[in-house]
C-alpha cells in the first residue's frame, strides 16, 4: 500500500466512524523515497485529538513500514465542515450523529448575530423525524451540538457547521 | 535535565512535559516571516496582548468545569474555553517566534508575573461561580468579551502578517458560536422570571464598567494597525454598539448607566496594570509548572 493509502484509513480520534480523510483533516501525503510527511488541519484551535491522530498516523504507517514520517499541522486554509466527504456524512448518519450540512464560502463582512437557535431542519438520525430540537449547541467535543427527537424522543448528536 | 522544555519537540512522543505537547508545527503551512517593515518586538507584544485575553479569559471560563447550573452549560462554557485556550495557544507561540528570546507558549503562559500579562482587565475579573459574580455576570461578560473579538478576529483575517491572519480565519468561526449562545441566554434570562432577569441587569453592570478599555488604542494596538498587521481597537466600537444595541433590545434592556473603571496614570491591562484578581488567577494557572517545572508524565 502507498503510504497516502495508509494515512487515508487512520481513523478520527474522537469520531472513529470516520478516517481522517473522511474528515477532511488529512490535507496531504507526500512520499520521497523512503521519506513520508503527511499535513493534517485541526478542526477547531483547540482540538485535543490531535496529538493522538500524529501519534495514529506514525504507528500505523510504522505497521506498514514507513518509518521515516513526519507530521505537519496546518492552520490555513481552516478547516470546515465541507470537507467532510459524502461517504462521511453517509457514515455519520448511520451511527447515529447528524451531518452537518453543506454551507459553501462565508459572505464576506460582519457575522450575522444569531438570537434564535437555527431553526433550520436536522433529521433525527434514528428515526427520520424532521421533529428535533436543540438541547445545546456545544456537545462532548467542540464540533457537536446536543439535540433531542420530538417523536422518538432520544436525544442524539449532530455535528455543527463550522 | 538542563533544559526543562526539550519535552516539547514534535519528536519526544515517550514523554510530555506536563503543560504542552509541541505545538511547534502548528504554525507550519504559512509563511512564518514577520513582513518587512514590521518590528518585531511590537508585532510580538501584540500577539502577547490578543493571546492573554483568550487564556486568562479561558481559565476564567474553565473555572464554571463542574459548576454550571446545567450540564448542558457545564460543556458548553467548557468547550468555549477550550476554542480560547486553542487561539491562545497559537497567538503565544507566534509571540514567542516573533520576540526570538528562547521562550516558547509554555514559558510565557507559566513563567511571566502579573505585569507582564497584556490582557485586558475584563478578561481577569471574577465573575463566578465564586462569589465574585454568578451565571448571569458570566454570560454578561461572554456577551461583551465575544462581541469584541469576533469583530476584531473578523478585520484581523486580512492581516499582512499570514500567521495572524491564519488564526484569526479560524477564530472567527468559533467565536461566532460563543457570541451567539451569549446572546440567546441574555435573552433567556432578560425574559425568564423577575428574578432572573434582576440577575441579568445587574450582571451587565459588573462588566460594563470594564468595556471602554477595549477600544482604547494602546501604542503597540497604533503601530501594528498602521503596519496593516493588525487592528486599532477603536474602529471596532461601532460594530460592537450595534451588536450589543441588538441584543439588549431584543432583550428588552438598557445599556446599563455606570461609570467606567479608569485606568492608573493612563495605564491598563494592555500595559500590564491589573486588577487584584489577576493575581489569584495566575497563582492557580502557575502552580503546577512553577513548582515541579519540566515534570513530565
Amino acid at each position: 500500500m502507498s503510504a497516502r493509502q495508509v494515512a487515508e484509513q487512520v481513523l478520527d480520534p474522537e469520531l472513529p466512524v470516520l478516517t481522517l480523510a473522511d474528515l477532511g483533516v488529512l490535507r496531504d501525503v507526500c512520499e520521497e523515497g523512503t521519506h513520508v510527511t503527511v499535513t493534517i488541519t485541526p478542526t477547531y484551535s483547540g482540538c485535543p485529538a490531535l496529538d493522538e491522530m500524529r501519534a495514529d498516523l506514525r504507528g500505523k504507517l510504522a505497521e506498514a513500514g514507513y518509518t521515516d514520517v513526519v507530521v505537519h499541522t496546518v492552520l490555513h486554509p481552516a478547516w470546515t465542515t465541507d470537507w467532510i466527504s459524502e461517504d462521511g456524512l453517509r457514515k455519520l448518519a448511520d451511527h447515529g450523529i447528524a451531518p452537518p450540512q453543506r454551507i459553501g464560502p462565508r459572505a464576506v463582512g460582519p457575522i450575522p448575530l444569531n438570537l434564535e437557535p437555527p431553526t433550520r431542519r436536522v433529521q433525527c438520525p434514528r428515526c427520520g423525524s424532521p421533529r428535533t430540537t436543540e438541547l445545546s449547541r456545544f456537545g462532548s467535543t467542540a464540533c457537536k451540538a446536543l439535540r433531542r427527537c420530538e417523536d422518538c424522543r432520544e436525544p442524539f448528536e449532530q455535528i455543527k457547521e463550522l | 535535565m538542563d533544559n526543562a522544555y526539550d519535552g516539547l519537540t514534535e519528536d519526544s512522543e515517550e514523554k510530555h512535559w506536563a503543560f504542552g505537547t509541541g505545538f511547534s508545527t502548528a504554525l507550519a503551512g504559512v509563511d512564518r516571516a514577520v513582513p518587512s517593515g514590521v518590528d518585531h518586538d511590537v508585532l510580538a507584544v501584540y500577539c502577547l496582548m490578543l493571546g492573554d485575553d483568550a487564556l486568562i479569559y479561558s481559565q476564567r471560563l474553565a473555572e464554571w468545569c463542574s459548576r454550571a447550573p446545567e450540564l448542558e452549560e457545564d460543556v458548553a462554557l467548557a468547550n468555549i474555553a477550550l476554542d480560547l485556550l486553542g487561539q491562545a495557544r497559537l497567538l503565544l507561540t507566534r509571540a514567542a517566534e516573533v520576540e526570538g528570546a528562547d521562550r516558547d507558549e509554555d514559558a510565557l503562559a507559566y513563567l511571566r508575573d502579573e505585569h507582564e500579562f497584556r490582557n485586558v482587565r475584563l478578561a481577569e475579573i471574577d465573575c463566578g461561580p465564586g462569589p465574585g459574580g454568578d451565571f448571569a455576570t458570566t454570560i454578561a461578560r461572554l456577551l461583551v468579551m465575544s462581541t469584541h473579538r469576533l469583530a476584531l478576529l473578523q478585520r484581523l483575517t486580512g492581516s499582512l502578517d499570514p500567521v495572524l491572519a491564519a488564526i484569526a480565519a479560524k477564530g472567527v468561526k468559533e467565536v461566532a458560536y460563543h457570541r451567539d449562545h451569549a446572546a440567546q441566554w441574555v435573552l433567556r434570562l432578560a425574559g425568564g422570571t423577575e428574578y432572573s432577569r434582576e440577575r441579568m441587569v445587574a450582571g451587565l453592570e459588573r462588566v460594563w464598567p470594564f468595556t471602554d478599555e477595549l477600544f482604547a488604542t494602546h501604542a503597540v494596538e497604533a503601530a501594528v494597525a498602521e503596519a496593516g498587521v493588525g487592528v486599532d481597537p477603536a474602529t471596532l466600537r461601532a460594530e460592537f454598539d450595534e451588536v450589543l444595541d441588538t441584543v439588549l433590545r431584543a432583550a428588552d434592556l438598557d445599556r446599563p448607566d455606570v461609570r467606567q473603571v479608569a485606568a492608573l496614570a493612563g495605564r491598563a491591562g494592555r500595559d500590564g496594570v491589573h486588577t487584584e484578581a489577576l493575581g489569584f488567577l495566575l497563582a492557580e494557572m502557575q502552580y503546577v509548572a512553577r513548582s515541579m517545572p519540566g515534570a513530565v508524565w
